[in-house]
Formats: C-alpha cells, sequence, structure tokens
C-alpha cells in the first residue's frame, strides 16, 4: 500500500520535472523533500522517464550526500563539522550528539525521532557552532543547547 | 505614520532567535496599541550583535542588540521606538565603529533593505547599472568590467571582464550565465548575506552578464546546505519577473534573460566550475578536462559565463559608478574591495567589506576584537579548506592576490577562520586530508587515494612510528597531490598540511628543521 503511494508521488514529481534542462537532480529533491528519502523504486521509473540508463541514475543518488536511500527519522539534525565550528567547540558537540543520541553519523535514534547527520558548513560560520534542524538553523549550540533543542523535538513528536 | 522596525530575516541572525524576536514585537505592539510596520531586512554582519535590530527615527536609523525576546517589554518601556535610551542601545547604526570603517560596495544594501522589497532597492540605487547596460553596446559593457579590475571573488580571481570577452567572442545559438552560489568553503558567508539580504543585486548583476555576453538564460546554482537563500532567491526572481527585471523585454529594451535556480545536493567539489556544470545538467560531480574553457564550452555544450556570487553582485555598481569608482579602491592588482568574512575565535565575528590591502591583524584584533575565548590568536585558516594556516608572523602582509600568493597562501573567497592556542595543528592537518578524502569527486588517483593515504601517514606521525620516514612519506605525497591533481581539490589539500607542519611543527612532534 504504501509502495503504491511512494510510486504515484515518485510518477508526479518526475511528471513535474521531466521537462527540465539537466532534470534528474531537481526530480530527486522533489522525491526527497515529499518522501524524506529516495526510495528504490525510484531508480528505475527516473531511468525510464528520463531515458538514462539504471546505473547513472544510482551513480548520480550515490554520489550526493544529500540523497539518502533509507528513510529517516522523524526529524533530520545535521551538525556541522567544518573548521570554523571546530575553532568553537564542534568536535566536542559531534560527540556530545552521537552518545546523547546514542546514534553515530548518518544513524537514526532507536525511538525514530532523530537522524544525525554531518554536515560541511551551513554558512553560520559567524555563530559556529552550528547545527541545522530541518530546515531551521541554529546557532551558537554547546552540549547543553542541544539537548534542550533534542527535547523540543521529541516534545512535538508526543504532542 | 507607522513607526518602522527593522528585524533581520537573514539566516544567520534567525539562528540566534530573529524570527521568535519579531513575533515578540510584533505581539507586544499589538497588545499597547502600537501601529507598527515590521520590515525584514538582511543582517549588518554584525553577529555579536545578533540578532540587532533598528529603528527609524527623524535623526536615521537607530540600533538595538543583541536582543532577546525577554528584552522586548523593557524596549517598548524604554521609548525605544523613538530612539529611546536601554542598555542594549548601539546608538545610530552607521555610526558603529565596525560599520563605519568599512567599505561597503558590493554590500551597501545588505541589511539596509527589505530583502524583497523592490521599492526599498530602487530607493537605493537598485538597477541604475541595469539601466545604463541596456543603453550600452555588450563590448562597452564588457570593457568596463574589464577596466574596473575586478577579479574573481569565488576563489582563482581570474579577471571578469576577460571571461566575459570569450564567451561574447564565441558564436553560438545559446549562451548561459552561471551563477555559482555552492560557497562550500567553511568560514565564508558572504554568497549567503547577498543572496538572503539583497537578491535583487544578484539578479542585476546577472542580467548585466546576460547582456554583456549575449546570453539569454542564467542558472543559480546553490547549495542545499541555503534554504533561506533558496527561499528569497524565488521570491525576488518573480517579482523581478512581474516587474519587467526579467524576462522576455528587460526594461522594455527587446533584450531578454531569465533566472533559474538549481539546488545542489551537498557535494563540496561541485563549487569547482566544471563539476558545478555537470551537476547541472543533471549528472555526478566530477571535474571536467580543461580545454575547453566553460567560456566556450560551458553548460549543455553551449558558451557559458561561470563567476561566482560575488563577482556577480559587484557588477551593478560598477556598471551604475562606472569602472574607475571601483579600481580607485584596492591596491597593485586587487582592485576594488572584498568582503572579509570574520569566522571561528573570534569575539565580533562577522563580515567586513574593505578594499584589498589591509591586513589579518587590523581584522582579527581592530575589527574582530582578537580572540572569543580571550587566549591568544595562534593559526588563522584564509580562504577555505584548501587554504593555509597562517601564523602570527604573517599577520601584517598586505591581504592582496600576489603578496598572498608570494607567501604560498591564497585570499580566495576572503574567509577567515581564527583559532586560538589550544588546536591542536596536527589534528588540522589530519582533518584537511580527511576533508579531501571525503569530498574528491573521484576522477584522479593522486586526490582520490592520496588523501586516504594522508590521513594514515598522519596517523602513524602523530602515533611516533619512525617519525622521520612517515613526514619524508607525507612531503611526497603532498608533491604527488600538488603536482598530478587534475583541480584544486587535490592540488590545494596540501596548502593547509604543509603550512601546519611549517609553521606548527610542535604539535607534530617534530622541530622546525625537519618540517622545512
Ligand atoms: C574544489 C573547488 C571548490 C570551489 N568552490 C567554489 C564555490 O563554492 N563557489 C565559487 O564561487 N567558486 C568555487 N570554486 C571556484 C570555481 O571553480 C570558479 O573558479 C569560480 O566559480 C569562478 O567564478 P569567479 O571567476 O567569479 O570567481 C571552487 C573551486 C574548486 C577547485
Ligand atoms: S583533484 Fe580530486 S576533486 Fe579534482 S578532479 Fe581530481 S579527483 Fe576530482
Ligand atoms: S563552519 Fe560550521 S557553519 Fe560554517
Amino acid at each position: 500500500m504504501a509502495a503504491l503511494d511512494n510510486r504515484e508521488f515518485i510518477q508526479t514529481a518526475i511528471d513535474g520535472h521531466r521537462h527540465l534542462d539537466g532534470a534528474l537532480l531537481p526530480a530527486l529533491h522533489a522525491i526527497q523533500d515529499g518522501l524524506g528519502w529516495v526510495p528504490p523504486e525510484a531508480t528505475p521509473m527516473l531511468a525510464e522517464a528520463l531515458n538514462l540508463s539504471r546505473a547513472e541514475v544510482h551513480g548520480v543518488i550515490s554520489f550526493y550526500h544529500h540523497f539518502r536511500t533509507t528513510p529517516p527519522g522523524r526529524h533530520v539534525v545535521q551538525v556541522c563539522r567544518a573548521e570554523a565550528c571546530q575553532a568553537m567547540g564542534a568536535s566536542a558537540l559531534e560527540a556530545h550528539a552521537k552518545r546523547s543520541l546514542g546514534a553515530d553519523f548518518g544513524q537514526t535514534t532507536a525511538d525514530a525521532a532523530i537522524t544525525l547527520e554531518p554536515v560541511y558548513c551551513l554558512g553560520n560560520c559567524a555563530c559556529s557552532p552550528a547545527v541545522r534542524i530541518g530546515d531551521r538553523i541554529v546557532g551558537r549550540v554547546d552540549a547543553t543547547r542541544f539537548d534542550a533543542l533534542m527535547a523540543e523535538l521529541r516534545e512535538e513528536a508526543t504532542a | 505614520m507607522n513607526m518602522t522596525v527593522y528585524v533581520p530575516m537573514d539566516s544567520g541572525a534567525a539562528s540566534l532567535g530573529a524570527h521568535e524576536l519579531a513575533q515578540a514585537i510584533a505581539s507586544e505592539a499589538a497588545r499597547r496599541g502600537i501601529a507598527l510596520e515590521l520590515k525584514r531586512n538582511g543582517s549588518r554582519g554584525m553577529y555579536w550583535l545578533e540578532p540587532m535590530i533598528e529603528v527609524e527615527t527623524p535623526a536615521g536609523r537607530v540600533a538595538y542588540g543583541p536582543v532577546r525576546r525577554e528584552d522586548v517589554p523593557g524596549l517598548f518601556d524604554a521609548g525605544f521606538l523613538n530612539g529611546g535610551c536601554h542598555a542594549l542601545a548601539l546608538g545610530p547604526t552607521e555610526s558603529i565603529d565596525y560599520l563605519k570603517r568599512q567599505s561597503r560596495l558590493t554590500l551597501q544594501r545588505v541589511g539596509v533593505v527589505d530583502a524583497l522589497s523592490i521599492t526599498d532597492y530602487l530607493a537605493q540605487g537598485g538597477f541604475a547599472g541595469l539601466r545604463r547596460a541596456v543603453r550600452m553596446s555588450p563590448a562597452e559593457i564588457v570593457a568596463e568590467v574589464t577596466e574596473s579590475g575586478l577579479r574573481g571573488r569565488g576563489g582563482a580571481a581570474f579577471p571578469t571582464g576577460i571571461k566575459w570577452n570569450t564567451v561574447l567572442n564565441t558564436t553560438a545559438d545559446q549562451k548561459y550565465i552561471a551563477c555559482n552560489a555552492d560557497e562550500g568553503d567553511s568560514g565564508t558567508f558572504s554568497d549567503r548575506m547577498l543572496m538572503e539580504g539583497d537578491p535583487f543585486c544578484l539578479i542585476e548583476g546577472m542580467t548585466i552578464a546576460g547582456l554583456a555576453v549575449g546570453a539569454t538564460r542564467g542558472f543559480i546554482y546553490l547549495r542545499s546546505e541555503y534554504p533561506d537563500a533558496h527561499r528569497v532567491l524565488l521570491a525576488a526572481i518573480e517579482t523581478a519577473r512581474e516587474t519587467g527585471y526579467l524576462g522576455a523585454d528587460i526594461l522594455g529594451a527587446g533584450k531578454a534573460f531569465d533566472i533559474e535556480v538549481r539546488l545542489g545536493a551537498g557535494a563540496y567539489i561541485c563549487g569547482e566550475e566544471t563539476a558545478m556544470l555537470e551537476s547541472l545538467e543533471g549528472k555526478r560531480g566530477i571535474v571536467r578536462a580543461k580545454p575547453p574553457l566553460p567560456a566556450i564550452e560551458g553548460l549543455f555544450g553551449k558558451p557559458t559565463v561561470i563567476n561566482n556570487v560575488i563577482s556577480l553582485a559587484s557588477v551593478p555598481i560598477i556598471l551604475a559608478m562606472g569602472a574607475a569608482y571601483y579600481r580607485d579602491y584596492g591596491v597593485g592588482r586587487s582592485r576594488g574591495t572584498l568582503p572579509f568574512q570574520l569566522a571561528g575565535n573570534l569575539k565580533r565575528p562577522g563580515l567586513v567589506e574593505l578594499a584589498f590591502g589591509t591586513t589579518l591583524r587590523e581584522l582579527l584584533y581592530d575589527f574582530g576584537g582578537g580572540s572569543a575565548s580571550g587566549r591568544p590568536i595562534r593559526a588563522v585558516q584564509v580562504g577555505g579548506p584548501l587554504g593555509a594556516y597562517v601564523p602570527e608572523s604573517q599577520f601584517d602582509v598586505a591581504l592582496d592576490y600576489e603578496a598572498y600568493a608570494a607567501m604560498g597562501a591564497m585570499i580566495g573567497h576572503g574567509g577567515l577562520v581564527a583559532f586560538d592556542d589550544t588546536v591542536d595543528m596536527a589534528h588540522m592537518a589530519r582533518y584537511a586530508m580527511e576533508f579531501c578524502a571525503e569530498e574528491s569527486c573521484g576522477k584522479c588517483t593522486p586526490c582520490r587515494i592520496g588523501s586516504t593515504r594522508g590521513v594514515e601517514v598522519i596517523d602513524r606521525l602523530m602515533a611516533g612510528e619512525a617519525r622521520g620516514k612517515q613526514l619524508a612519506l607525507l612531503n611526497s605525497l603532498c608533491d604527488t597531490m600538488e603536482r598530478g591533481s587534475m583541480c584544486a581539490m587535490g592540488g590545494m589539500t596540501p596548502y593547509p598540511v604543509r603550512s601546519a607542519l611549517k609553521h606548527f611543527p610542535e604539535d607534530f612532534g617534530i622541530d622546525a628543521t625537519q618540517a622545512a
């Protein structure tokens, strides 16, 4: 049932973008924005619609860090690992995030609430260390602030 | 008349609570029955003061900051709407030392205007450059940009006019303007601030570029890490179309130009211009061999101008004020201004637009206020993750492209990342290799394999295993990467590594004679 819905969604996303020059990336973005990830059935559908081989489509999906081939948790939390954030304690924040969530980069917490990802600069280097939660950027994040933010996310989920 | 309050919507200010603050101000005003116009501007770039709000008074704009939600009732009580006294009062915005001492040319409107108001843009001199450009011949526009001395602000510092001239002189049925808004370098955020705070300026610059070379279509390749810039750009492009600044008939001059925004997908290498073209074409971001130059065979095989956001956003003022006005700023062959971005361990991090020729010491101490931690600043990485670490002994070298190249460093995009004396430079060198291994496009072996081996060698060096041998190995690995890589990713990763070894050998457990 869910798979059927996915297929329909993917087809609509593809149809909405196939007229563009270089349509593959915009179509992949639309799929991931809607579903949270790029499910395996998208590959043959994209290949068919855009006249590419499955290998080419797979090659593109796997090249870009942004595209996910497994479903994420309810929230995606990215911690910046780049130099400006490091200068203000990002390494400690990264360690704290992994420990407190019990999840490594690329993993999702046991309660499926939070997927943790690394990111290399959010352009918020003047307010480092920086974190992104969905489309929200948060600055000057330390361990305490991180815990509060995660608690907020989990409250939203149960509310 | 309504009172006007400016609350930035810049994502940096928002990351410190600006949206919640805007709401709090609106509801407090409603509670007090005060009619208020809330304008959402960009950031003035003084991030230690964000969220910094401004009120319009008869004597000009007055600033308060950093303002938290809890401060709002007190500000109303203090009559801040009329510029009243308050502990957070900063005085007239333009008189704040940090701002007053800058030469804001490219970012002159960022933080001043409501980013999405075309009326504000026009009131602040917007589209004056385009108005002039539509009356000029393409060759005249190119000549004006060439004479300004503008060099690419995205890293390589190639003269913009020469690039445009190549595209102008190539015949094709379709040409493109591709704006590089990938801004992947750590410590850089001027592209983001410009796009979020003055999107019409980029639109104007791209349109002038289109007129100059005969391109009717433009793409902005924007990194997916910038969701706010994405929203702002889409809205601004829509407005520009509706008002005749984009589309089939620019300013009624019978010339067409339009812009599409395309999102990247988290790959640093897609900032390299040919990898960006591949990505725009919907492919893996693998670097292309040059020649052919993108100016001759670029996007979809057509002649393409590829420029950074700041390069393109510098064009409107050059056209509006003339080449000489812009060229008169700067030193030597580094003309005009650069938005230096102060990041990392600094008390007053932010954006400082200045003419070339200033020094790191001035930026770090006079503007940056020294380290945030209060400890000595030990190393500054200039120009992003491929840039060298500069030690204190070189803080007084003038920031100009040639002077920096002469000391084995680069200005790049103008990002400065300061580290205090707790930094472990061996760790930073290792990180540079790790980043290259993670982000390499994989096309050439020195970069793809060399960076992985680099991490391993540094690990063995740090473990104290046969130090002399590891060091020799690391040096020859760096040589191979520098000489054998196709692009600057592999070719310049040795810069941070070697500069760390050279200037901070003690962190690697070696002495200076061994490092050299
Ligand atoms: C690995 C790598 C990453 C780069 N990233 C960017 C970037 O994020 N933004 C940018 O404008 N230029 C970047 N560049 C430079 C571009 O290749 C190109 O020189 C530039 O976009 C041209 O525009 P400009 O002449 O206006 O600077 C990068 C280069 C390399 C080698
Ligand atoms: S140096 Fe690295 S990033 Fe550049 S082309 Fe070679 S493998 Fe790709
Ligand atoms: S380095 Fe972390 S936001 Fe730029």
